[in-house]
């Protein structure tokens, strides 16, 4: 059922989507002003700018204090804005992951997700936009809707829409066997039991809390890229960290082995977050604290998305490097060969490498050479592992993921409800909300459900 | 036409659960009324289970009587067992179900109709309705007088065009051998009005005297009798009881044999029968797993030795019949009073119907009950008080009384037979009512009382009857609230009693009652201050404070389903101005004619992108008549 909400605050990118310089967050609703002086800090106070002022600032996120972004702010108060509504615009920086971030941010606080076409229907309800454009826009909002309903059909026709099928069923066949004591208690029908109930809760609840992580911690979508930069020690792992983060944060010396631990960085490729990892030199050794920091290496390349493998062109191809190439041949769906310092070497060293392994990427980090190739290989990686996200149910759609959350409060309820000793009847009542919430996604309307489900499943008659 | 009489406000026709509430709810609201009936000897008649109530039905029967319907009253004086159903399983199923004296009910039923002011109560058959320019004229009576009306209500329940089936043998019949009403459904064709099949059944009846009961579950009653009706305080009478039995291997074998011979397998029934009620070889056919099934023995009231066989309903030939019920313990020497059967009606569809229950295409006309496609006395009388007060609020040129899905069982049934339609008898369910911890048995007079009392059907006594019960629960419910007891000796004592967790510091009335394991009743021992209240404030009392949470939460649920539904749609809206609609809403709209958005976005069909179109265009249009008025 569709919910006419006029009164509450939304919000949504208002750009494009896209690798774009620029991303803007469009607020509007009576909390708007409220909620971004909460996120906003900047010069003065944000409730005191006057209308339509724009003012640069930072987001930050009010529960932990971190940056998300520098942006700059505008404020528009209502009535003279495009919905005649208080409307706040965010301009940030880069892609959809920043936008999405604070828009995460946004929702957070209690504004809800703009449906498509909505600023525009406030707009309208709101008179801001005259009476000779209403078909035009009845038109166009049909078009959008019946657009993104196909597009999110498309998207519920895979592996998502059976996973949470499934969970709508078990959900259905639980409350069916709920209700029918309830509504035909003079029948014999087994009962359902608080347990049985919570142990099945339990299972599906986890379910549901992965599938809502999955967005906040989707990989290539959200986070961005986890590579991991290995190789033998002294390869020049540091070094490529640093060119690629711009920043002198890994310790670089000639020393292999300076690198004990694994080093993070996150980094911006062309518009792509990468969360770069760089790990000890990996090479048989006897010193406790390395050995430490090889084995985290190990654990890196296994949750890594993507491997660096670093190659020495001075060294050439050496036993250490046999040795790492049979660790990541399991990987090898996810690795990138890098020889470094070409600028060191003479061609022998290099045929050498490329003897052993065909394919591989030719750089100088001191030279700055060959940097562009090895960032288009990585964008190339992160596109084409973003066309098919291998095992995960990934969910990339913000009313999918609120409704999926509020179907795991509502069965977090239930199992509150059912350890609080609560009766049957409100249980099943929680219990139904979590699966009308995914009735929303699918498509599907519970409450027949449930009725045809007792029907199908359960002798009653007189 | 021989005889034209004085015209009525509201015609009712068919005296059975429908056409009893309707005429009453008509004539206490000044609606010159005139019930009929073929026979004045079957008025309310129970012609399947002698009993009224039961999860969801119970709490219908509740919300007619706060609106000032007579069922419950009724069903009060006559009860011979009571039971609450549910009591452990949580304050929104909590139910009333009682066994009627089936012969009592007709005749309280009937003496309350004859002495209903503003009411005649007449025999006759009604072959023809008069409608002109689809608008409802009169009624013509099979001797063919015409009685003119503003209004008519049709409540034929299972009358038209009746058919019974028992095997192979068919005939044409009311219930219970009664006459069917034969010429009704032709006139209604005539008119334009769809009509359907439905069919339903009942199981036979035994004389008691044949049955050994010796080998049967005895089932008493609940003591003290919760009474239905708000208005009865006590009801303390001796109660019979009912008996349990199971089905055995035998009279499954018996069943399996002779499917062959069953009108339901051999293709004579067409009907669409109810599936929650299936005849007793439908649940072998279909629950072929299961080994037993249940089967309850019920009087059929308190001067007849007449046993009802609930759970048997069975439309097999005679000697079938015969061999399958005395293959059940106890029933090994059954004598059969009546037999089983199978009956087909016509019903409309009850799509064509507003929300009023007044036809869309035909002003004036009503329809409630069985007709309407469902099933059950309850649900009858529901809809009956309905068309009722409709019919005469029309006649008043008021606007209808609709009660919506948040408000009452009531508007959970109308809605889903207007709006969603059924293709099968339907059946009231707690499961089907989205805020049912909000509708609730206990607070149905909260729920309608109110407006029973604004449109007339409660009288100023009882209201005001009411108004003090309300303040009585407010008022204990804020001395709970205030009232603090210290961790005394006596405390810790209750606690430790009762299995529930100390206290360090003082605690409030209000929230030790919240915790699940105290009751209500067990505070008197710690607070010497509580009152002396009836059982229906305190259980009132307990339930919104033990519920606290969940109710709110609800409420909000409802708030938000009141936006839509109180988002009229005007009645002359021209769906096919409406560009962004896709071809398929359209034309459902423009059928279905839904009264909300809320509405609107129940019809199958139609999409939450088309409420969006619509509700974009219905400013527009309001923005453009407030335009012109300017």
């Amino acid at each position: 059922m569709a919910n006419i909400q006029d009164t509450d605050t939304i919000a949504a990118v208002a750009t494009a989507v896209g690798n774009a310089g620029i991303s803007i967050i469009r607020m509007s609703g009576g909390n708007a002003f409220d909620v971004a002086a909460k996120i906003f800090r900047g010069k003065g106070i944000f409730t005191e700018y006057p209308s339509h002022s724009i003012r640069y600032g930072k987001i930050i996120d009010p529960d932990t204090g971190e940056v998300i972004d520098e942006v700059l702010i505008s404020k528009m108060a209502a009535p003279k804005s495009y919905t005649t509504e208080d409307v706040v615009e965010i301009n940030c920086h880069g892609g959809f992951i920043t936008a999405r971030r604070i828009l995460d941010l946004l929702f957070r606080l209690g504004i809800r997700p703009a449906e498509p076409g909505e600023f525009t229907k406030r707009a309208f309800m709101n008179g801001r936009i005259d009476l000779v454009q209403a078909e035009a826009i009845t038109d166009l909002i049909g078009a959008i809707t019946e657009k993104s309903s196909k597009v999110a059909l498309s998207q519920l026709e895979g592996r998502l829409s059976q996973k949470l099928n499934r969970i709508r069923e078990s959900l259905v066949d639980m409350l069916a066997r709920i209700e029918v004591n309830l509504d035909y208690p003079e029948y014999d029908f087994e009962e359902v039991t608080i347990n049985e109930c919570v142990q099945a809760i339990n299972g599906m609840a986890a379910e549901l809390k992965s599938l809502v992580e999955s967005f906040d911690y989707g990989k290539v979508l959200r986070e961005g890229l986890n590579v991991a930069i290995i190789g033998k020690p002294n390869a020049g792992k540091s070094s490529l960290l640093n060119r690629l983060s711009g920043k002198n944060r890994a310790i670089v010396t000639d020393i292999p082995g300076t690198t004990r631990d694994v080093l993070e960085e996150y980094v911006n490729i062309r518009g792509l977050p990468v969360k770069l990892l760089d790990t000890a030199g990996l090479r048989e050794t006897t010193d406790i604290v390395e050995r430490i920091g090889v084995e985290k290496a190990y654990e890196a390349i296994d949750s890594a998305d993507l491997i660096l493998f670093v190659l020495d062109a001075q060294t050439g191809f050496e036993k250490e490097d046999e040795d790492i190439l049979d660790k990541v041949e399991e990987y090898s769906y996810k690795v990138l060969f890098v020889v470094n310092k070409t600028d060191k070497t003479d061609e022998e060293k290099i045929k050498e490498i490329r003897g052993r392994i065909p394919e591989v990427i030719e750089i100088s980090v001191l030279e700055d050479h060959g940097i562009d190739v090895l960032e288009k290989s990585i964008l190339d990686y992160a596109n084409k592992s973003g066309i098919d996200t291998d095992n995960h149910i990934i969910i990339t759609n913000a009313r999918h993921k609120m409704l999926l959350t509020e179907a795991l409060d509502s069965l977090k309820s239930a199992l509150a409800a059912a350890d609080g000793g609560m009766t049957l009847d409100l249980i099943s009542m929680d219990i139904k909300n979590a699966a009308e919430k995914i009735g929303y996604i699918t498509g599907h309307e519970i409450t027949e459900e449930i009725v045809m489900n007792i029907f199908e499943h359960f002798c009653i008659g007189k | 036409m021989s005889f034209v009489h004085e015209k009525y406000d509201v015609i009712v026709v068919g005296a059975g659960h429908a056409g009893c509430e309707a005429a009453l709810a008509a004539a206490r609201m000044g609606a010159k009324t005139a019930i009929f009936t073929m026979n004045l000897d079957s008025i309310a008649n129970m012609p399947c289970n002698p009993n009224i109530g039961g999860t969801a039905k119970g709490h219908l029967v509740r919300e007619i009587d706060a609106l000032g319907g007579e069922m419950g009253k009724c069903a009060d004086k006559t009860l011979i067992q009571s039971r609450t159903l549910n009591t452990a399983k949580g304050p929104a199923v909590y139910s009333l179900r009682a066994q009627i004296d089936r012969r009592s009910y007709q005749r309280e039923m009937k003496h309350t109709l004859e002495l209903q002011e503003n009411l005649h109560l007449c025999q006759a058959e009604i072959v023809n309705l008069v409608i002109k320019d689809n608008k409802v004229e009169g009624v013509i009576t099979h001797i063919g007088s015409f009685f003119p009306a503003k209004t008519v209500i049709l409540t034929t329940g299972t009358y038209l065009k009746g058919r019974i089936i028992i095997g192979d043998v068919t005939y044409e019949a009311g219930p219970d051998g009664l006459l069917p009403a034969r010429s009704l459904s032709e006139s209604l064709k005539k008119h334009g009005i769809e009509l359907r099949r439905f069919k339903t059944g009942t199981p036979a009846r035994i004389n008691r005297r044949s049955i050994d009961f010796s080998k049967m579950i005895e089932q008493p009653g609940d003591e003290p009798i919760v009474p239905f009706s708000f208005e009865t305080e006590k009801i303390e009478r001796e109660q019979v009881s009912c008996y349990l039995i199971y089905s055995t291997e035998e009279t499954h074998r018996i069943i399996r044999e002779n499917l062959h011979r069953s009108p339901l397998y051999s293709g004579v029934i067409e009907g669409i029968g109810p599936r929650y009620c299936p005849s007793f070889e439908d649940k072998i056919v279909k629950f072929s797993d299961k080994e037993r099934h249940q089967i309850f023995i019920e009087p059929m009231g308190l001067d007849t030795e007449e046993i009802y066989l609930q759970g048997f309903s069975t439309s097999m030939p005679e000697d079938v019949q015969h061999a399958m019920i005395r293959s059940l313990p106890g029933l090994e020497n059954a004598q059969i009073m009546r037999y089983a059967y199978a009956i087909e009606y016509d019903c409309i569809n009850p799509t064509d119907l507003k929300l009023s229950l007044e036809f869309k295409k035909i002003d004036g006309l009503f329809s409630a009950g069985q007709i309407n496609g469902s099933s059950g006395y309850e649900e009858a009388a529901a809809q009956g008080i309905m068309a009722g007060i409709n019919a005469a609020l029309k006649v008043q040129g008021k606007e209808p009384l609709i009660l919506d899905r948040s408000q009452a069982y009531i508007g959970v049934l109308i809605d889903d037979l207007v709006t969603k339609g059924t293709n099968e008898p339907y059946r009231m369910m707690t499961s089907r009512a989205e805020y049912r911890l909000h509708l609730r048995q206990d607070n149905a007079d909260a729920r309608l009382t109110p407006i029973g009392y604004k449109i007339g059907l409660i009288s100023e006594e009882r209201y005001q009857k009411f108004l003090k019960k309300q303040k009585a629960i407010q008022d204990e419910i804020e001395r709970l609230k205030k009232k603090t007891i210290p961790p005394s000796e006596k405390v810790i004592e209750f606690l430790d009693k009762h299995n529930s967790s100390r206290i360090m510091s003082g605690i409030k009335l209000y929230d030790l009652l919240k915790r699940p394991e105290i009751t209500y009743g067990m505070l008197r021992e710690i607070d010497d201050e509580m009152p002396d209240l009836p059982a229906s404030v305190t259980e009132e009392v307990s339930i919104l404070i033990k519920y606290e949470g969940y109710i709110a939460k609800q409420m909000q649920q409802i708030e938000q389903f009141k936006k839509m539904e109180e988002k009229l749609i005007p009645e002359d809206i021209n769906y096919d101005e409406i560009n962004g609609l896709r071809i398929e809403a359209r034309q459902k709209l423009s059928k279905f004619r839904p009264r909300s958005l809320g509405q609107a976005s129940r019809i199958s069909g139609v999409s939450p992108a088309d409420i969006s179109v619509l509700v974009i265009y219905l400013n527009a249009l309001g923005r453009r008549r407030n335009n012109n008025e300017c």
